[in-house]
């Protein structure tokens, strides 16, 4: 029962392998390209050179887009965030050091927005990969169509936030949505689910639920049906049944991909902005029940066009992803040594 | 051998890299470097000159078919209309490009939420039309929005947006209150207050499931409207804590937001709109603008239920202006459609399809709604009312972050106290802190 720890350990080297001693063909192309004198060892210059050389070339185009759309407009916005800059006069900039952080670090409505992210991700994300670790596992029987419904997964994945938001807007809207018109059955008033303190955060949580349960259940499903078979029958030869089989076997094989998509989810629900504006608008209801980081960011740069404070938002929001990131890499080494 | 296949397969993934990257840049290249594409002179060469105008929401030009108009006047131009429908997505996003001085339209719409902010920050971005044009043709209320401290103007009208209040007669009725629009107009005269009173005495006997006022924001940007002081002064300064205008607008709001008498809708959402084919609301503050909305929403079974009464006070909510970039390629032609567009005699045509209201009064007389609208609102003489309400509308001053402060006012403050049951003081905190956070104070 080591593997898991191999399938953690194999994506590993080939990651690490540097471009330039790759171990087939450097020891291969040495072998041929031995003859001592004239043009022949200046081809196999140029050939070593190429080795050496392309991989990078191969990279460039990715970086030279990344530094020109990514890293500059990171730095950028860095250097307006000492700034104090309004969007109507982007050229008259004031220097003023740290104050941008410091108004931040005592508003209430950035803690509040720090706060709904938490809580909205927390509520987005946990059912969210439950939910899609059961459908995976559902989904790894022998079925009768099993392409159709691994799409059918899919397709909430491939619906834009926009329309996807949308239809939960009417979904939840307080007179006459079908959500209140299901609960009057049960005798639960209308609730205001826009404006309830509890009601905006759950609807904005379940239409991000709606959209990405499917496809970490595809991943989920993927990395299942690359476990072999043989330890599941083996585990069934000791007497395991289902249920043990998917708590000793399933889950430990998993690991490294619920981790996976736990980063990838964190990240997600940390820039969550698409659902909460078009829930209720900028300012994600009247007392902000549900305004996250990207919302209340985008409320004072675009709305309120105090750039300066936006940018520092952004760099705050960017410093929280670092220390989730540095958290999870803690977590992820304690389990591995765990194991 | 092997080798030699492996080489020339490396040698073709280089050119399909390097052919892939030229075209980003040249891609890129394109869209900033396009100087003259289409003939930029304009006229001289034959073809076309492309001119594009930047507009939020429905403006109303393409539908009352006068771009067509303008094309078959002048077969040298083609025009092209850029909408973006909700103007807080229009304006950041034409700002920046003003100021970058790229991207931006050959004429680009202004709402006057925005024309204080354009006027004190982005004049120099525009075209002084005032020389263009006999100012007189324009309210000077209008005019004066537009016009920087140094007399330059950035922009030309286009419509205004004089205050009535839509009403439905058939619910009124049933509620056992008086139907007739002047009457109803004497009422209420005066004050806004006295609106809600008789949105009390609606209360007291209204058919089942409706309600008198869509919403109490809707009330107080009414009577915002109406008022002589809004958020800033004269000078610019902020003046929102103390603002008369201000003040009434809210305890009116407030009269309305603590009663039952609001169907607590949000203006121009999914739920508004059916609310308005359902008939779940009995008057809605209806600027000129508003008209052709509701007629659009309420469809056939409001055909004829529906009325227009003079509001409480003469009151203006929304309306734009037409402004030519300094940055664009065709200014000569932008100015002279700007000019066109905004003449009286288009202002009426527009009025005809969407009952836009002309800002330039010589367009007053000649002005003839659609017999379609004009039947659907009982026959009332909606073209005296507005234009009643137009010529007593009062100078008021718009500031910087007039629309923020508006939005923390009704979004924040007026919806606490309408759904969420909070007390008006508690409301009035609300809208306050959000206001000084917008104010960065």
């Amino acid at each position: 029962m080591t593997s898991p720890k191999q399938a953690l350990a194999h994506p590993a080297p080939s990651a690490e392998t540097a471009p330039g001693d790759q171990p087939g063909a450097v020891p291969g192309a040495q072998g041929r390209g031995k003859p001592p004198t004239g043009p022949g060892s200046w081809r196999s210059r140029l050939y070593r050179w190429d080795m050496k050389a392309s991989p990078y070339a191969f990279i460039t185009p990715f970086f030279l887009v990344f530094g020109a759309f990514g890293l500059v407009p990171l730095l950028y916005t860095g250097w307006y965030s000492l700034h104090s800059v309004q969007l109507s006069s982007l050229d008259d900039q004031t220097w003023v050091g740290l104050e941008n952080y410091k108004n931040l670090w005592s508003s209430d409505f950035f803690w509040n927005a720090l706060k709904n992210t938490f809580t909205i991700g927390l509520i987005s994300t946990v059912p969210q990969l439950l939910l899609a670790l059961g459908i995976a596992h559902l989904l790894n029987y022998k079925l009768r169509g099993s392409t159709l419904w691994r799409v059918v997964m899919l397709t909430p994945y491939a619906t834009s936030v926009a329309a996807a938001t949308l239809v939960f807007t009417l979904l939840y809207s307080w007179d006459g949505g079908m959500i209140n018109w299901l609960l009057h059955f049960v005798g639960v008033d209308p609730i205001n689910w826009r404006e309830s303190d509890w009601g905006g955060q759950f609807a904005v949580s379940s239409i991000v639920i709606w959209r990405w349960t499917g496809y970490n259940a595809l991943i989920y499903l993927a990395a299942m049906q690359a476990i072999p078979a043989d330890l599941y029958e083996s585990t069934a030869l000791d007497g395991a049944n289902r249920w043990q089989q998917f708590r000793h076997v399933t889950i430990p094989m998993l690991r490294p991909t619920i981790l996976f998509t736990v980063v990838v989810s964190t990240i997600g629900a940390t820039q969550l902005f698409g659902e909460p504006l078009l829930f209720g608008g900028s300012k994600g209801g009247s007392e902000h029940q549900y305004q996250t980081l990207g919302l209340y960011m985008y409320d004072q740069g675009w709305i309120i066009g105090n750039l300066g404070k936006a940018s520092a938002i952004a760099w705050s929001m960017f410093l929280i992803l670092l220390i989730v990131a540095a958290v999870n890499m803690l977590v992820n080494r304690r389990l591995r040594k765990s194991q | 051998m092997r080798t030699s296949t492996r080489g020339s397969r490396r040698v073709m993934t280089l050119a399909v890299v390097a052919t892939l990257t030229t075209g980003l840049l040249a891609g890129c290249a394109d869209d900033s470097g396009d100087g003259k594409p289409d003939n930029g002179g304009g006229g001289g060469g034959g073809g076309k000159t492309a001119l594009t105008i930047g507009t939020f929401g429905v403006f109303g030009y393409k539908q009352a078919g006068l771009y067509d108009e303008y094309m078959k006047l002048h077969p040298d131009v083609s025009i092209k209309e850029n909408v973006t429908t909700k103007t807080d997505v229009y304006w950041p996003k034409t700002i920046t490009r003003l100021q970058a001085g790229s991207g931006v339209d050959d004429i680009q719409a202004i709402e006057i939420g925005n024309v204080a902010e354009a006027v004190q920050t982005q004049a120099d971005k525009f075209v002084d039309l005032g020389k263009e044009v006999d100012k007189s043709q324009w309210l000077d209320w209008k005019n004066a929005q537009a016009t920087t401290k140094d007399g330059k103007q950035i922009g030309l009208g286009t419509d205004i947006g004089p205050m009535a209040i839509c009403y439905r007669k058939d619910l009124f009725k049933k509620a056992g209150l008086e139907t007739d629009r002047t009457k109803l107009a004497a009422q209420w005269a005066g004050d806004w207050s006295k609106f809600v009173g008789v949105g009390k005495e609606y209360m007291k006997k209204a058919p089942s499931g409706t309600k008198f006022v869509d919403s109490a924001s809707s009330v107080y940007n009414a009577a915002l409207g109406g008022g002589k002081e809004r958020y800033y002064d004269k000078d610019g300064n902020p003046i929102w804590d103390k603002s008369t205008g201000v003040k009434d607008a809210w305890n009116a709001a407030m009269e309305v937001a603590t009663s039952t008498m609001s169907a607590k809708l949000k203006q121009f959402e999914g739920p508004w709109d059916t609310a308005l084919s359902k008939a779940s609301f009995a008057t809605v503050a209806c600027p000129a603008w508003m008209i052709g909305y509701i007629q659009e929403k309420s469809g056939e079974s409001g055909k004829g239920n529906w009325d227009v009464a003079a509001a409480p006070t003469a009151a203006n909510w929304g309306g734009a202006f037409i402004g030519v970039p300094t940055a664009g390629k065709h200014q000569k032609e932008a100015i002279a459609l700007a000019k066109w567009l905004t003449a009286p005699e288009q202002q009426a045509k527009v009025f005809a399809k969407q009952a836009s209201f002309p800002s330039a009064p010589s367009a007053y007389t000649m002005l003839k709604p659609a017999p379609a609208t004009v039947e659907f609102f009982s026959n009332a003489p909606l073209t005296e009312i507005y234009a009643a309400s137009a010529k007593t509308i009062p100078v008021q001053y718009f500031g910087v972050k007039d629309q923020p402060i508006g939005t923390a006012i009704t979004d924040i403050g007026i919806l606490q106290v309408e759904q969420k049951g909070k007390s008006p003081e508690q409301g009035w905190d609300a809208a306050k802190n959000e206001i000084k956070d917008v104010l960065g104070q």
